[in-house]
């Protein structure tokens, strides 16, 4: 477990030998026979759970199962936007927890998740957006967190790429703006989560999937698997898209429908956009990699789908709305598109709760906006694990909010739900 | 003339006619016929780019859609494309080319410093170092953007428009090589309806570059008089220039059209689409697109010289170029013995065959050695290396199979052009596409189709079947039976005779082995453009990438815009190696959509700019608006007039004059754009009390009612005004955003929950034109207007409706207020909207009749405290929340009542509707603006609520803003805060939300 | 891209049709003597199958019918279409 600092030194110390000497960023465990928590789920929110269980926690024997490759779900699927700008308290406070972590994660994790706060628009085109982006933008500020509004001349200065003018379907009318905001390397997120919960001592076990969740006098005892029984004392459940497959393991339902969400580039073009963009009336978003590629998303499909693929007019609609918001796009070309499977709550907030069998959790039902709030997640579920109680900022994410009512709206007056 | 390059015979180009083009700003010629990529070959040029990571010279390494090398940004200004492939652009008279990376000239590219500090680049560098101090990487990461990425965006709008076309077929055949053609001719011939789509310019495949001939005639010919037949078919579409990038669900596949890319700017009709995206329902598809070559793996493998075998043949055969004067074939199967004998017939001087297998297929060798070629057996090229202009030299090596060592060196040789063949990768990407899993087949050496999950079948190349003669075999047997599954009995085609050759089977030769210490100084590249080597694939096996996708992930293999048509299975083999599997064990990839890239003008399509991004909807007294110099709000899809400014007045200026000319003596409001739904049968009533919040049975004709909806959890869904004409005859009104959910969602309850109440829903929302005469005259311009209903509250009294007259057209009256004064809504069929109009205000003008926009109706309504669904609500709000009890009724039940009861929505302290007033009556509170108990410095700062409406109210002569705040019924008269964007705090009182004529004696007057 | 085949017009592109959700799910008789939580149930909390899934669709570009759909949730493979009212098997109750 004990491995090499990541640094300028130990890079150029290893190219000595012609990087034959690296330390693998993580073991491949056979898994013991019981653990004190299994986490099932090697997304970034299941790793990062994982690894706040050793190191905030101190939880001695700590599992991770991923049924395929860790990082392999929608971690690896999802247009990497990284923001805090929600409207409800509640959100607001988590999300920004999230935010704070994600800006010392690569120092934390010793691995560049190439974090750049390279800043988020939401575009406002009606009168009732600019009302709403005010709302929030004037709740953003009393919650502490960054944000601006811009008219679209302050807009075209940051974005030139963007058609502002006056005359278009639905015009730019302005823009709440969040500058710490920004996208992140998302597989660096669960390599980087996976190499440091690995040097605390967390097993992470792939290609091992959870079949059964094994209970007594209603309290979980451990997991069947794809590679035979585990006990576990806990078992924290956090693997989206699949949450009602394993909360139907557990003998109960969940407030959540699983659909498609897909994404995809363009071919890698010199820099033209620093900024991410998002647009909830004219539907997509639309920011530039590292790589180049324009990396580009919009709204799910309607249906409820598991099969990691959409229907092309939703792409086709995205593309009309990214050219119509910059026509210069017209003839730069899509190289590839995926799909990912979200977990949609009805208030498109999540569940990071307890559940009917003691010792059971759930963070579940992030919908599209999950991967922003990996750090915060995996923090205050590993918290909820540990104490076997919701930490405050996640008091609001109970299942029970569903029987009492106090659902956390955030599709109203919030409007953007990524 | 056109190159020394150029062969005197041979080849599908037009040596009559000469095209002048221009690459990086240096003139160039060509034929029709040639890509940029053969032309530029002909003239010598070598160097077409620099790689991505660490901007090695490269040259063109392919013929086609696979080529990772040779981008090129392609047009000037608006017409500037970005990262076309050399090998797919067709010349035409004018074209102007730049490389895509390689700055600031190709030839000393100053990116190729991080050639020399490679040693500390492996894979994954990034993950290990930029870390410090924190704030730093934005400014490494503003350097590596810098240098990343290939073409530019253009710098204006796109010129050229793009179209859609949708299709049906009975069969789809994608690839117009042999296995294809000879597939379509099938289905053709049995009366189906057939599809044919080929990403090239002419249909033939890999027939445009062979020297054998089909049933006696040359391959070219053969291909003409099947396409000429082809022709004769109304039935069957021809699409060349047509890649099938996609295929998704059910059968369903986009076909990508390049309709002008051909030609010179000037030369097409500007009103022809530059693409087409075809979307294809298929019934069946037949597969027939081939098989890509692999190269193979060795140090230097990646030197501009360096090319496909196929690729050399090609270029020679269709294009004429003899890409240089010296060439050597690498090979590990036949196939790659047909460029040798090629380049020998091109007059290159070939100076050797190495072929890393023991026992070579006899025909192939015969026909070698019959050219006196010599061969090498068992031997590898274990590197190459270049001089200034590219490949120079190879090095010749012994290797034994079973070791995997090299055994002996056996020399250098000297050639300019490498022919590469590592094996046919079959074409799986659509069927993997479809949802099927291709499987490794080591015979081949490759991933070949595995069982269907839909409609498709896969013949030729890209089902691992090489042969021509298999090929037309297949091509039939599978558009029989796909024919046959679509009920036609298919008469067939005969097999035509081939040439057959004796193959010895390919021993496959993932990676060359060197002598040399892995990751030193040997850069063995199995992805070009993202400048994967080997070595970088066995340092993420080492470090614990070992699933393919973290492999991929981790080193960028496949991940260039060639998505790894090369390089993929070659590093796929190299990891199974590494990890002591077999290739199969480690999987592919699932291929996504698209093919190969597809413009976003052509998946955008027409529905673009300000008519057809989103349909527009204008109401029939649009244009007298626009003529009235009316400012626009879009309301949905709808366009509402916001406010009529006169000369010199701003805003505010209008909005006070509409207002108080609206309160003092008669405005009038467009109001068609209500969603309207017509009601009928006998249930209604019944219907309308399940719906709606208040009871609804006891109204009777010739009433109407103002009614709330709830969503099933109890929040305020939409509201509006629903008139009981009959007994069984009722029409709603909804907001003009709300109208198409309501009624689908009426629609839902009616269909599936209640199929027993007789209640039939019609949307009529276009059908009729709406007026709203509001204000104390309006009265007498409906008199002035000719009205025979009589109008006196005694007879129309408020919340009634009458049909009558107003002139000559036929209208529906309603006593029914939005604003708070008396008003008459009148409603016409919509034919008749501008005339009612024109009649109203020729009437009202002794009144000074004053049009008012929704900027005004607003204000209006805000006055008397009357909310805006979407505005003051915002899906979390009840009616209680809103102080609007009296709308719900305790004596049944209907949508959302129960959730009004839950431990949430009965808790003391939600969110409440309140009016609010500035201390000081000039300040307008921001709509949006938070508002605090008690404003302070720090942070978080408690937030009790928001302001969701806020105007400065004319009529009263101050401002007043509507706000949903905590408990805020309780609050009456005591202060609050508004703690603004800027920190400015505004002290407000808590009031009433009805501002103007709390007794309502306006309205009722 | 499905191709949903509609009972009353035929086979229509997915274009044509809005999606309902999981079907069957019936309206209690007396919300009223419900407690919080078999409302909320009712209300909100769904099987979501992996797998054979009965979902509603309307034919919303078409005749704007509600109909079933028994659809493969990980294949799409519609595996049968039948009326509101009507059981899976496309028999009448």
């Amino acid at each position: 477990m004990k491995k090499d600092r990541y640094s300028v030194f130990s890079l150029a110390r290893n190219a000595v030998n012609y990087h034959q000497d690296w330390a693998e960023a993580w073991r491949s465990p056979d898994p013991a026979g019981e653990y004190d928590v299994i986490v099932v789920g090697g997304g970034g929110h299941g790793l990062a759970t994982a690894y706040y269980l050793a190191s905030e926690h101190n939880v001695g024997r700590v599992a991770l199962l991923e049924k395929g490759w860790i990082g392999g779900g929608n971690t690896g699927r999802n247009t990497t936007i990284v923001r805090s700008n929600y409207l409800w308290d509640e959100s607001a406070h988590l999300y920004e927890k999230s935010l704070k972590l994600w800006e010392g994660l690569s120092q934390e994790l010793n691995f560049n998740v190439m974090f750049s706060q390279r800043g988020v628009m939401n575009l406002g085109h009606t009168l009732q957006d600019m009302r709403d982006i005010y709302r929030r933008s004037n709740a953003n500020r009393l919650n502490g967190i960054d944000s601006e509004i811009l008219l679209p001349g302050q807009i075209k200065e940051i974005v030139p790429a963007m058609n502002v003018s006056g005359n278009t379907r639905h015009p730019v009318l302005g823009a709440s703006y969040q500058p710490r905001g920004g996208v992140a390397r998302h597989d660096a997120v669960a390599w980087g989560y996976a190499r440091a919960a690995d040097s605390r001592g967390v097993d992470i076990i792939q290609n091992c999937e959870v079949t059964g969740i094994r209970q007594e006098n209603g309290s979980v005892r451990g997991v069947e698997t794809s590679r035979g029984y585990i006990g576990a004392k806990k078992v924290a459940v956090v693997v989206a898209g699949h949450a009602s497959v394993l909360a139907q393991m557990g003998g109960f339902r969940l407030p959540v429908e699983s659909h498609p969400l897909q994404a995809l580039v363009s071919e890698p073009l010199k820099p033209v956009l620093d900024t991410v963009v998002m647009s909830n009336a004219v539907h997509g978003y639309v920011s530039q990699s590292d790589k180049g590629e324009l990396v580009i998303g919009a709204g799910i499909d309607a249906y409820t789908g598991y099969g990691q693929r959409g229907s092309f007019s939703i792409i086709e609609g995205n593309v009309a709305a990214i050219v119509e918001l910059f026509p210069v796009f017209s003839r730069v070309r899509m190289l590839r598109q995926w799909g990912g499977i979200v977990d949609v709550c009805p208030d498109a907030c999540p569940i990071i709760s307890k559940t009917p069998v003691n010792g059971l959790y759930f963070n579940c039902g992030w919908g599209t906006g999950g991967f922003k709030a990996t750090p915060g997640s995996g923090w205050v579920f590993a918290h909820t694990v540990a104490n076997d109680e919701p930490h405050r900022l996640n008091a609001a994410f109970e299942l029970d909010r569903f029987y009492s009512g106090a659902l956390i709206d955030e599709h109203g007056a919030a409007g953007v739900a990524h | 003339m056109s190159g020394a390059r150029r062969l005197s015979r041979g080849g599908l180009i037009d040596r009559s006619q000469i095209i002048k083009f221009r690459f990086n700003g240096k003139a160039y010629t060509g034929h029709p016929g040639d890509t940029l990529a053969s032309a530029l070959l002909a003239q010598g040029v070598r160097l077409f780019g620099r790689s991505f990571k660490y901007h090695r010279p490269r040259g063109v390494v392919g013929a086609g859609a696979e080529e990772p090398n040779a981008l090129v940004q392609v047009g000037e200004a608006g017409y500037s494309t970005p990262n076309l492939r050399a090998t797919q652009v067709e010349l035409y008279d004018g074209l102007s080319a730049q490389t895509v990376n390689g700055w600031p000239s190709l030839k000393h590219d100053v990116g190729a410093i991080n050639s020399m500090f490679s040693r500390i680049l492996p894979a994954g560098f990034y993950y290990k170092t930029f870390m410090w101090p924190r704030s730093a990487w934005m400014r490494y990461e503003h350097f590596i953007r810098k240098a990343a990425g290939l073409g530019r965006t253009p710098e204006l709008p796109d010129p050229d428009i793009y179209d859609k076309r949708h299709i049906h077929c009975d069969i789809l055949v994608v690839g117009a090589g042999p296995s294809g053609l000879i597939a379509a001719l099938t289905a053709a011939r049995s009366g189906a309806r057939v599809v044919l789509a080929d990403e090239q310019t002419q249909f033939g495949g890999s027939l445009l570059c062979t020297s054998s001939t089909i049933g006696g005639l040359r391959a070219v010919d053969w291909v003409k008089k099947m396409v000429d037949e082809l022709r004769t078919f109304s039935e069957v579409k021809l699409l060349n220039r047509s890649t099938v990038t996609g295929y998704f669900d059910h059968n369903f596949l986009t076909i990508n059209e390049r309709r002008t890319h051909h030609l010179a700017s000037g030369d097409s009709d500007p009103r022809m689409s530059r693409e087409r995206l075809w979307r294809v329902r298929a019934g069946e598809v037949v597969l027939a697109t081939g098989a890509i070559e692999r190269p193979l793996v060795f140090d230097g493998n990646d030197l501009p010289g360096v090319m496909l075998s196929s690729a050399v043949t090609t270029y020679i055969r269709r294009y004429a170029v003899a890409p240089g004067k010296t060439g050597v074939v690498f090979t590990n199967n036949d196939s790659g013995y047909q460029a040798a004998i090629d380049m020998a017939w091109a007059g290159m001087e070939v100076i050797a065959i190495v072929d890393s297998r023991r026992s070579p297929g006899t025909s192939v060798v015969k026909e070698a050695e019959a050219l006196g070629i010599p061969i090498y057996k068992g031997h590898v090229i274990s590197s190459a290396r270049s001089g200034s202009e590219g490949l120079n030299r190879v090095e010749l090596s012994t290797w034994c199979r079973s070791t995997g060592e090299l055994t002996a060196h056996k020399g250098m040789i000297d050639c300019q052009v490498l022919a590469l063949s590592g094996g046919l990768s079959p074409v799986v990407h659509l069927h993997s596409q479809s949802g099927a899993k291709p499987v490794f087949d080591s015979h081949v050496a490759a991933f070949l189709p595995g069982a269907s999950v839909q409609k498709e079948r896969s013949v030729g190349a890209c089902n691992g079947t090489f042969d021509l003669g298999d090929c037309f075999r297949e091509g039939i047997q599978g558009a029989l039976a796909a024919a046959n599954v679509r009920g036609f009995s298919a008469i067939g085609v005969d097999i035509p005779a081939t040439d057959y050759k004796q193959h010895a089977p390919i021993e496959a030769l993932w990676e060359v082995p060197s002598n040399i210490l892995d990751g030193a100084r040997a850069k063995k590249f199995v992805d070009y453009q993202n400048d994967t080597t080997a070595s970088d694939i066995r340092l993420a096996a080492r470090e614990g990438y070992r699933s393919i996708e973290h492999v991929k992930r981790y080193t960028a293999l496949g991940f260039g815009t060639d998505q790894g048509k090369l390089g993929n299975i070659n590093g796929l083999a190299i990891l199974a190696k590494t990890l002591n599997k077999e290739p199969g064990d480690v999987g592919t990839t699932t291929f996504r959509p698209n093919y190969t890239p597809v413009t976003f003008g052509a998946i955008a399509g027409r529905n673009l700019g300000s008519e057809l991004f989103d349909p527009v909807r204008k109401t029939a007294i649009h244009p007298w608006h626009v003529k009235r110099g009316a400012l626009f709000e879009n309301v949905g899809q709808w366009k509402r007039p916001w406010y009529y400014p006169r000369p010199g007045e701003s805003m505010l200026d209008a909005v006070n004059r509409e207002c108080l000319a609206t309160r003092a003596s008669v405005g009038v409001l467009d109001a068609s754009t209500l969603g309207k739904i017509d009601i009928q049968g006998p249930d209604t009533a019944e219907f309308l009390n399940r719906i709606y919040t208040n009871g609804w049975t006891n109204l009777l004709p010739g009433r109407c009612r103002y009614g709330f909806m709830l969503g099933e959890d109890g929040m305020v869904m939409d509201d509006g005004v629903t008139t009981c004409i009959a007994s069984n005859h009722y029409l709603m009104t909804t907001t003009t955003g709300g109208a198409a959910a309501v009624m689908g969602w009426m629609e839902r309850w009616l269909q599936t929950e209640w199929p027993d109440l007789k209640v039939y829903l019609t949307s009529v929302t276009d059908h009729w034109s709406v007026m709203s005469v509001a204000g104390p005259q309006s009265r007498a311009v409906l008199e002035a207007a000719g009205c025979d209903v009589e109008l006196d509250s005694q007879s129309f009294p408020f919340m009634s409706v009458r049909e009558g007259k107003i002139g000559d057209i036929s209208s529906r009256i309603s006593r029914i207020s939005f604003s708070g004064e008396l008003a008459f809504e009148i409603s016409v069929d919509a034919n008749y909207g501008m005339a009612l109009w024109q009649t109203v205000m020729d009437a009202g003008r002794a009144y000074d009749i004053t049009p008012y926009g929704t900027e005004a109706m607003h204000v209006l309504r805000a006055e008397k405290g009357y909310v805006i669904v979407g505005q003051d609500t915002d899906g979390s709000v009840t009616p209680n929340d809103l102080g609007m009890d009296w709308i719900v009724s305790k004596n049944k039940d209907f949508i959302g009542k129960r959730s009004l009861f839950r431990a949430d929505t009965i808790r003391p302290n939600r969110k409440q509707l309140v009016g609010l007033l500035t201390d000081d009556p000039k300040t307008v509170l921001p709509e949006g603006a938070q508002l605090v108990n008690s404003p302070q410095n720090s942070r978080p700062v408690p937030m009790i609520g928001h302001v969701s409406s806020s105007y400065y109210s004319a009529s009263i002569g101050r401002s007043i803003a509507l706000a949903l705040v905590k408990g805020g019924r309780a609050r009456m008269g005591s202060t609050i805060f508004a703690q603004l964007m800027d920190d400015h705090i505004v002290p407000a009182v808590v009031v009433d939300p009805v501002f103007y004529d709390p007794e309502n004696e306006r309205t009722k007057s | 891209m499905l191709e949903i085949e509609c009972p009353w017009c035929g086979p229509r592109d997915q274009d044509e049709f809005s999606y309902g959700g999981e079907a069957h799910i019936v309206r209690p008789l007396s919300p009223e003597n419900l407690n919080d939580r078999e409302w909320g149930d009712y209300l909100f909390f769904r099987d979501n199958k992996k797998g054979q899934h009965a979902e509603q669709w309307c034919h919303a570009a078409g005749c704007r019918r509600w109909f079933n759909v028994i659809r493969d949730t990980v294949s799409y493979r519609i595996v049968s279409v039948y009326r509101s009212g009507d059981s899976s098997s496309g028999e009448s109750p």
